[in-house]
């Protein structure tokens, strides 16, 4: 069983849902946010998303976009984000890792190599976000041969009848863009995510994670109401960035604070209680 | 949507994409979960409004009393008879409504997204070509119209941005990245994703996800079609060479299509090499890229290792793009047609050339085309052909011509 699958057949037992944070490799420097990474389980992550910095997110807004930015200008490629991973793994064996980018720079590195390398670095699971199934066979092949799950996306515009071929090769979970939008911008209304969570268990078993303007503690928890997992990113980049000083590096302030408003969101997640199942 | 196409059998050069929106390795559909439903629902509209003669009858309505079509072909003879070689055509797509070959496109698009039921339109723009011909007929059909555009193309390109206004669009300056081509792109693509529900993505260019890069080409392959009837009832014969400017590549591909199985017609793209191939400084996607995938599809990309997009430079705001039409680059692999690139420097002295011995002053982006021309005519025999795609006028470039020959307007 994945890190991914024992983690979320755990949080099942114990009636909970999971907080899913994100943290930028290398924004403002990697160091920072390695440091990040290994507070954010004390602070009550569930899951991690790491974001591998891209020149051009077309899927993403403002908030993440800088911190892509800031991340190239501190030094990430993808050797180092698997560095960064790795030094995590180090110190913890149980928390799942999921890399969060765009398809090019896995091309860049070798979709068989990156594979490899990510799987022994400690990476569990790829979100591409420019990946769609209809392009998915890049990565399957590689991907299953080196044990890494593939979590793909579902987007309010995915009609019914395309669900079965969006969760064919699907695994670990599956990530719900509960918008029509980029990332950081609108919220989805209850209404919204109580129309469509049933539509997509209707289509698939495995956990549903719910992300895109998720910004407070209270929106986290209408989110595990609703799904099993919450993603946060852009709210926590934005607490990270108004920590920087002129220059933009990072100062006393910057871990401390991504962490304390982390363990906030958290504790709203985890309040929440859900339905034990096995 | 040409009779070509029609006829193109399973050994033609001219029958892809395939099912996947490939061209060998190239081409495709990568983009986020919440665009795909919305591009097959293209892809479905655009085969539909294919198989369907009204939409045909439309369209050539709107190309023939709107557009001004067909363009004539121009045999150059002052500019044939100073360089003293193969004999110059010009293909006079300046002549367009709007100046340039962009609005062949996008009357093709603008009435494929009303049969789709859209009201708004969002565009991307680089010299602006696009976005004046976007907006223009977003007037026209009376729609909503949003361009972006690069704060820096902004800046290069002011009477097009004016004229976009004056036509009643609302033109978005990005100042992400370098505010150029690549920028504005991710900005529209930004916007779509967020309006899918009412607005129509209006691409420029014969790149992007499947089935665009297909879909501008059909819309722009009227060039070539037009081309192979002007030059045999000029010449009695299909010329000996074409040359086109390549950007994102889509007046290219419009002239070489129809004659992508004639294979004693040598194709030759020009990219801008900026201040030269091995500047550093160029925008010359396949000479000097690697395949990526960017913008919804794998194509050559002006990249670093780590597989990050690289700025492109180019004196046209137009041809100033890392990447390049999917098409392209197998057209480039397979060996069909030929790449090579041309400086600022080499496409001044064509501009300048051009409007001496013609009376035509031609984009900056046609003129690395002409520039290319320029140098291989000498060495041909006078019985040779070379056509030249004019792919648009240049009025919108004297500012930045004149600021090159230090000359203050």
């Amino acid at each position: 069983m994945s890190r991914i699958a024992r983690r979320f057949a755990t949080l099942r037992q114990q009636g909970r849902g999971a907080l899913i944070p994100y943290v930028e490799a290398c924004d403002p420097d990697f160091d920072t946010s390695l440091a990040i990474l290994r507070g954010m389980p004390g602070a009550g992550a569930d899951l991690i998303e790491v974001g591998v910095p891209f020149s051009d997110p077309s899927a993403d807004g403002p908030t993440i976009q800088k911190a892509a930015l800031r991340g190239l200008k501190g030094g990430s490629t993808m050797k180092r984000v698997l560095e960064m991973v790795a030094a995590f793994r180090a110190g913890d064996n149980e928390t799942p890792i999921i890399l969060m980018g765009y398809t090019n720079p896995i091309e860049a590195y070798g979709p068989e190599r990156f594979c490899v390398d990510a799987k022994a670095a400690g990476v569990d699971g790829l979100i591409v976000v420019d990946m769609p199934p209809e392009e998915a066979d890049l990565l399957a092949g590689p991907a299953a041969a080196a044990g890494l799950d593939i979590i793909r996306l579902v987007a309010p515009t995915t009609p019914d009848d395309r669900l079965p071929v969006v969760f064919n090769g699907a695994s670990g979970f599956v990530y719900y863009v509960s918008i029509t939008g980029v990332t950081g911008t609108r919220t989805a209304s209850t209404d919204e995510l109580a129309h469509a969570l049933p539509r997509l268990r209707r289509a698939t078993d495995l956990p549903i994670a719910i992300g895109f303007g998720i910004r407070t503690p209270d929106l986290a928890a209408n989110a595990v109401r609703a799904a099993d997992a919450a993603v946060v990113a852009s709210a926590l980049l934005n607490t990270l960035e108004g920590t920087l000083d002129a220059d933009g590096k990072a100062t006393a302030r910057t871990v401390p604070a991504v962490l304390e408003q982390l363990r906030g969101l958290a504790d709203a997640v985890h309040a929440v209680s859900k339905a034990v199942t096995k | 949507m040409s009779a070509t196409d029609i006829q193109a059998g399973a050994n033609s050069l001219r029958s892809g994409p395939d099912g996947r929106g490939r061209f060998g390795i190239f081409g495709g559909r990568f983009v986020a979960e919440t665009l795909m439903p919305l591009l097959l629902e293209l892809d479905g509209a655009y085969k539909a409004a294919q198989a369907d003669p009204e939409f045909r009858r439309e369209l050539d309505y709107y190309l023939k009393d709107y557009v001004g079509r067909p363009s004539p072909l121009w045999f150059a003879r002052r500019m044939t008879e100073q360089l003293g070689g193969a004999k110059i055509y010009m293909k006079r797509e300046e002549l367009n409504h709007t100046g340039s070959h962009k609005l062949n496109n996008v009357m093709g698009q603008i009435l494929l997204a009303r049969r789709m039921g859209r009201t708004r339109i969002v565009a991307e723009t680089g010299a602006g070509q696009h976005g004046v011909a976007t907006a223009t007929v977003c007037a026209l059909f009376g729609m909503k119209c949003a361009i972006y555009m690069g704060a820096t193309d902004v800046e290069r390109q002011k009477p097009n941005v004016f004229r976009m206004r004056l036509l009643g669009a609302e033109v978005v300056p990005v100042t992400a990245g370098a505010g150029t081509l690549k920028d504005a792109m991710n900005e529209a693509m930004r916007d779509w994703v967020t309006n899918v529900h009412d607005t129509y993505f209006l691409v420029g260019t014969v790149a992007g996800p499947h089935p665009y890069p297909q879909m501008v080409r059909d819309f722009q392959s009227i060039i070539g079609v037009e081309t192979k009837k002007q030059i045999m009832a000029a010449e009695g014969r299909l010329p000996d060479v074409i040359v086109a400017a390549i950007g994102g590549g889509s007046n290219a591909m419009g002239i070489f299509h129809p004659f992508l199985d004639d294979p004693e017609v040598r194709l030759i793209g020009v990219e801008a090499a900026g201040c030269g191939l091995d500047s550093g400084r160029t925008a010359a996607s396949i000479e000097r890229g690697r395949p990526g995938v960017l913008h919804g599809n794998r194509t050559y990309l002006l990249q670093d290792a780590d597989g990050q997009i690289t700025e492109a430079h180019s004196i046209s705001a137009g041809l100033d793009y890392p990447g390049v039409g999917p098409e392209h680059s197998w057209l480039s692999d397979i060996g069909r047609a030929e790449y090579v690139g041309a400086t600022d420097q080499e496409a001044l002295d064509a501009f300048q050339l051009c409007t001496r011995t013609e009376g035509i002053i031609p984009a900056l982006e046609s003129a690395h085309a002409i520039a290319y021309a320029a140098k291989i005519a000498p060495g041909m025999d006078r019985d040779k052909i070379i056509v030249i795609n004019i792919s648009g006028r240049g009025d919108k470039d004297i500012f930045t011509v004149a600021e090159h020959l230090g000359v203050k307007l």
